[in-house]
């Protein structure tokens, strides 16, 4: 699988790191809601198709990158630095952790 | 004068190796400089940290994803968005760096303790290096002055062009000794000199 990094070029994906499912808000450091926290925590959307998701190159430029792709072929539609993601912070979904 | 140790030495033979019916396809050495320095710019301040390398060193760095230059004595390239590996046979350039770079445009960091320099020049310099490093090194892909960051298995490394037959390479100093290990046996097939 490659990865085309938008400094680097593609890259072979031995050189990043996989973070996770993108757009999961962390809730209020000094929220005490249990539902919230377990959600943000263990709560993932698994779906089988397309997925935003998080990845460092960090055999390279070592940036953050927001990754879209398909769970079903790995086909890889997109790809952007994290910090330009505006849809991740405004993203509806504070208090609920992964559910939609 | 700090006096420069190699971490190489224990496995430093020079002179010529491997299969050599063809000439030395590559000739390996270790270029020693006394400045190596990172510089990241806080976004938005990146032409303004560009324009303070060149005052440091004279070097125009081209803007752009891995552009550099590179002198006999002196070099810089783009290592990631807003970041340059900067380059100085001569001590100091921290320092000039430094003044240029306060901390509201950009961080210096002094690399000079935690970098061994490897350069691999040659006429089979793109085929040993394509063995090791999954990137393109073909001079249309990475022209000469221009750099990439890449890793070897986890050993990091910043690798910069800095001839059409000629690469500098960046990797960390604690690691240096196994990467000339393996550098050398993957150099065995087309001959090779360490000077
Ligand atoms: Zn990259």
């Amino acid at each position: 699988m490659l990865i085309t990094c938008p400094y680097c070029g593609p890259r072979d994906v031995s050189e990043f790191t996989y973070q996770g499912e993108a757009g999961r808000t962390r809730p209020d450091p000094a929220s005490t809601d249990r539902a919230a926290w377990d959600g943000y925590v263990y709560d993932r959307l698994n779906p089988a198709g397309e997925h935003s998701e998080y990845w460092q190159h960090s055999g390279g430029c070592r940036a953050h990158l927001l990754v879209k792709r398909n769970t079903l072929t790995h086909e890889i539609a997109s790809v952007a630095f994290a910090r330009e993601d505006q849809r991740i912070h405004s993203a509806g979904r504070r208090g609920k952790g992964a559910r939609p | 004068m700090a006096e420069p140790l190699s971490p190489l030495q224990p496995v430093w033979q020079p002179g010529r190796h491997g299969n050599l019916s063809g000439g030395a396809g590559v000739v390996l050495s270790e270029t020693h400089p006394s400045s190596i320095v990172q510089v990241a710019a806080w976004a938005g301040s990146e032409r303004a940290v560009i324009e303070a390398i060149r005052e440091a060193t004279g070097l125009a760095v081209p803007d752009g994803a891995g552009g550099g230059v590179a002198t006999r004595t002196k070099a810089a390239f783009g290592i990631a968005p807003g970041r340059f590996l900067v380059v100085d046979q001569a001590e100091g350039l921290e320092t000039e760096l430094r003044s240029r770079i306060d901390a509201g445009t950009g961080s210096v960091t002094g690399l000079s303790h935690g970098r061994t320099a490897i350069r691999v020049d040659g006429p089979k310099a793109e085929w040993v290096l394509s063995k090791l490093f999954a990137v393109d090194f073909s001079l249309t892909a990475l022209p000469v002055g221009s750099g990439v960051a890449t890793q070897h298995h986890d050993v990091l490394a910043q690798i910069q062009r800095s001839a059409a037959m000629r690469f500098d390479l960046y990797v960390f100093r604690s690691l240096a000794r196994s990467f000339w290990t393996t550098l050398c046996h993957s150099a065995e097939d087309v001959g090779y000199e360490v000077i």
